[in-house]
């Protein structure tokens, strides 16, 4: 296995000789190096079960999650390549500095909630989650992130961009059947929306499988051209999403177990 | 003094899991100048892992669920070692704050009627955990981190805290590395949250990350606070067993929740024969009535294969002891022939995946091979229930790292809860104990001996590398400190575990300080080891077989024991044992949870009670 060592942007790939046992990914291969010939490889990784999406890399030129990719993917004596990503700044080894996230998840407008119902409960149908669930589910690994030609090799479209990842958070907040905040009009002027020409990479290797582009992009894209386009369709809009809260149905709570 | 950068603020919080971000949250709202400090990168905290769901009374399934029911659940399943008055603020105010997330945009799955949907778990009475599929931490910890950032609070990410300052027995701060690159960071602080979590990485099968080596406890300790508990130690019963890299990964009790049942390796399901004297009465004795139990819980007791975790993990390794286990030393939990593949891949999305990308098994359509794992430690730093004070002034201690709770077995689901309950006291506490307290001095001597411990490894001459002790130390704690316990086994891992600490002072680390995995490490083995040896010593002591601690030379609870915490503190950097009673239960609430105390527990070889098939 060849893994990239360095601290900042000088460095090589090495090649390493190591043992390996069944059932193994690449992650467990990375740990046996790093246990046996390399104790200062720098890797990030957690839970080793694709939850917390802190061992992303770059294997074999592809972006992946470490810790989910089986060795038994690749054949007997094949070269095995582990990069870091590539749109973020290295800081050593397999590590890189991901801080443009963090940056970023800074300027998103928070959730602000609707009133509740007259009872003081909240009531939302799973039909209305399931979609929001779906973006729910990103681990923040940032490999969609790590692919997008927009920020990939163009620094200078950083600033103004902020990526596949927040446009799927942003889809989230905008979908949720409880919140009330508007954001269409920042989610184009800061967060870049229109520099999306919807390639579809990103949600090729989403390992949540969310479908970045379809469910959440291109939602997206209606709405701000709409608002934008459509001066009644936007103050609907507010209306709609600031106005009354529904009342409670009347029928009584059922207490049918879940499994039913 | 040396050079290091100074932080100042006046509520520390360290640990960015759901109780840290929940204390960070409190404590700022409060008014105090707070930050937060994790070893990891924000949002990826062990809390990120959690599967099954959250403990709470809505009675939103069941409107007979109130917080006297889980308030009982809680104590009976912690075999009464509880301090009961944590117990009562957890089930009286778990509720609201799975409310709270609903307000700040979690999205849990729901019922027919818009609300939130709870699902089955061990030792609850009614179907009590709220949840989103088998993902219930992620929700969670992305709806505190994303109302933590809202909040512009300060984090520090991929900073380790290493040891506490203090001030004449206060705190005073704290005094930590960035991992990226190697520099030393100072906190002044008046008071400090430790939301650390566990102790998990010094055994071989966990499911616990390599954050989990105890730091919390150790700087408690260190400082000259109190911890108990710690031989109360959770083996959950169904970790993963094959292939051998994903030995121990969690497979969530939503399984069973959801209706999975455990078999052994002829297909029998074994539980019926392990139900113990105390959980008789609510336990169903045949397979017919456990399973009518999901639908219909008013008129059928519940099914043993959801007794409290300790039971199961003693059947399962009872079972495999007995020759009854399958091929890779596990049992079989089996949700393919109960459910259909669709409502399993719906209600376990993760498990599903997990088991396909890693094992090559379907679990719509095989059994899973699965065994007991390391998963919690109900043991930790003693807090006052009200205020999660610790016992030197400044210090709060949330989550897994406090103890109390959870008694001498933590219920599934109720550790998520506990996380917001507490962490949410800690944060107000803390932030109100600051408002009194007078400025705190930095002791330079202090901060220069703890600043040369942490740079020592580049320096001293040694041969050892930290990776080798850490996989021994991990056999030390499996073999001789694990679900099954005696005491010369215990004494020899005292003996292998002072080998262990003098192989880690020769340690000599290689290469710069910028994001070295092998500094870091050489710097947790004082932590692991410190801690394996709390717990080993803990464990000597406790002479009986109590929830998550069994002794095969002491297979009963004993009534007296079941008064008692053991206490551990450090004088004079030794440490000192005793035990000490624990609070009496009001007679209000000893009401509610039954007379009937644990007592018929067998420890190993065959099981306690025959009912059922044989
Ligand atoms: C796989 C799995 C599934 C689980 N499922 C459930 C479930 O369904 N329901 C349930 O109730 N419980 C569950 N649990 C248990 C529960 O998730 C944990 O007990 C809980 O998340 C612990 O939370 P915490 O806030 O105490 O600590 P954590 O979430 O572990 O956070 C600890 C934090 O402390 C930081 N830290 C540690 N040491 C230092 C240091 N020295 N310096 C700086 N920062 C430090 C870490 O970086 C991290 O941010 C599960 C556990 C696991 C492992
Ligand atoms: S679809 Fe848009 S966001 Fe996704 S990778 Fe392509 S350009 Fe980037
Ligand atoms: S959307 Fe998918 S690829 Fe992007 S950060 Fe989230 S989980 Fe990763
Ligand atoms: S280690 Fe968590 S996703 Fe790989």
């Amino acid at each position: 296995m060849k893994i990239w060592r360095g601290e900042g942007s000088a460095g090589e790939h090495v090649e390493y000789v190591v043992p390996i046992d069944a059932g193994m990914v690449v992650l467990d291969v990375v740990h046996r190096i790093q246990a046996t010939h390399a104790p200062d490889l720098a890797v990030r990784w957690n839970c080793k079960a694709g939850k917390c999406g802190s061992c992303s890399a770059e294997v074999n030129g592809a972006p992946k999650l470490m810790c989910m990719t089986r060795m038994s993917e690749f054949a007997t004596g094949e070269a095995i390549t582990v990069s870091p990503v590539r749109t973020f700044p290295l800081i050593k080894d397999l590590v890189t500095d991901v801080s443009f996230n963090y940056e970023k998840a800074k300027t998103i407008p928070p959730f602000k909630p609707k009133p509740k119902d007259p009872d003081g409960k909240r009531r939302m149908y799973q039909e209305d989650v399931d979609r929001v669930q779906e973006f729910h589910k990103c681990i923040e690994c940032f490999l969609c992130q790590d692919v997008c030609h927009v920020i990939r090799d163009h620094e200078e479209n950083k600033p103004s961009f902020s990526g596949p990842r927040f446009f799927v958070r942003l889809a989230a907040l905008e979908m949720h059947p409880l919140d009330t905040n508007d954001r269409l009009d920042l989610i184009r002027a800061k967060h870049g929306l229109g520099f999306c020409n919807i390639t579809k990479c990103c949600t090729e290797v989403c390992p949540e499988d969310i479908h970045i582009t379809d469910n959440a992009i291109i939602p997206l894209k209606e709405r701000v051209v709409t608002a934008q386009y459509d001066p009644i369709a936007w103050a609907l809009r507010r209306i709609r999403r600031t106005g009354p809260a529904l009342p409670a149905p009347s029928v009584p709570p059922s207490k049918e177990p879940p499994s039913a | 003094m040396a050079e290091i950068n100074t932080a100042t603020y006046d509520v520390v919080v360290v640990g960015a899991g759901g109780a840290g971000l929940r204390a960070a949250i409190e404590a700022h709202g409060a008014g105090a100048k707070t930050a937060v400090v994790c070893k990891s990168l924000l949002g990826k905290a062990h809390t990120v892992m959690a599967e099954g769901g959250i403990a709470a009374a809505l009675g939103n399934v069941w409107q007979e669920d109130n917080w006297k029911v889980h308030f009982r659940d809680t104590m009976r399943g912690g075999k009464l070692l509880n301090n009961w008055r944590m117990a009562q603020l957890h089930a009286q105010e778990a509720p609201d704050r799975v409310l709270e997330l609903e307000e700040w945009g979690a999205l849990f799955d729901r019922t027919k009627d818009g609300l939130i949907l709870q699902r089955d778990f061990g030792g609850h009475r009614y179907a009590r955990l709220a949840h989103v599929g088998d993902r219930t931490g992620l929700e969670m910890i992305r709806t505190l981190q994303d109302h933590l950032v809202a909040q512009g609070i300060d984090v520090f990410m991929e900073c380790t805290v290493r040891h506490l300052l203090t001030d004449g027995g206060r705190v005073a701060g704290a005094i930590a590395y960035w991992r990226q690159s190697g520099a030393l960071l100072l906190f002044q602080a008046k008071a400090v949250v430790l939301a650390t979590g566990g102790v998990g990485k010094a055994w071989k099968v966990t499911s616990n990350s390599w954050e989990y080596t105890g730091d919390g406890m150790a700087m408690a300790l260190e400082a000259g606070a109190d911890l108990i508990d710690m031989e109360m130690t959770q083996f959950h019963p169904t970790g993963m067993i094959w292939p051998p890299s994903v030995r121990g990964l969690l497979v969530t009790e939503g399984v069973r929740g959801d209706g999975g049942t455990l078999r052994n390796a002829s297909g029998e399901r074994f539980m019926f024969k392990y139900i113990p004297e105390f959980f008789r009465a609510e336990t169903a004795d045949n397979e017919a009535e456990a399973d009518r139990w999901f639908e219909d819980k008013r008129n059928n007791r519940r099914t043993p294969d959801l007794l409290p975790r300790d039971e199961v993990a003693r059947a399962i390794n009872s079972e495999v002891k007995a020759g009854r286990g399958t091929e890779h030393g596990g049992v079989f939990l089996d949700i393919a022939t109960r459910r259909p593949a669709d409502y399993i891949k719906r209600r376990l999305p993760s498990m599903y995946h997990q088991f396909k990308e890693l094992a090559d098994v379907d679990i719509t359509k095989e059994q899973m091979e699965i065994g007991p794992t390391l998963h919690y430690i109900m043991g930790g730093i003693r807090v006052d229930p009200d205020t999660a004070a610790a016992t030197i002034p400044g210090l709060y201690a949330a989550g897994e790292v406090a103890a109390g709770m959870h008694g001498a077995n933590r219920l599934g689901g109720n550790s998520l809860s506990d996380l917001l309950v507490f962490g949410r006291r800690a944060g107000e506490a803390a932030a109100e104990y600051v408002k009194g307290a007078s400025t705190v001095r930095i002791d330079d001597a202090q901060v220069d001996a703890f600043a040369k411990r942490l740079t020592e490894p580049f320096e001293r001459p040694g041969d050892e590398n930290p990776y080798a002790i850490h996989a021994d130390l991990q056999e030390t704690m499996h073999d001789l400190v694990g679900i099954i316990r005696k005491k010369e086994e215990l004494e020899e891992a005292l003996a292998q575990l002072e080998r262990l600490r003098s192989r880690a002072s020769r340690v000599r680390v290689t290469g710069t300080r910028r994001y070295n995995p092998g500094w870091h490490l050489a710097l947790d083995l004082e932590n692991l080891i410190g801690m394996a040896e709390v717990v080993a010593r803990s464990a000597l002591l406790r002479t009986e077989s109590r929830g998550g601690h069994t002794r095969e030379d002491f297979p009963k609870a004993d009534p007296d024991w079941g008064t008692k915490n053991v206490v551990t503190r450090k004088r004079d950097g030794r440490l000192a044992l005793t035990t000490e009673p624990i609070p009496a239960v009001p007679p209000e609430l000893r009401e509610l949870i039954g007379e009937d105390k644990p007592q018929e527990m067998v420890a190993t070889g065959e099981p306690a009670v025959i009912g059922g098939k044989e």
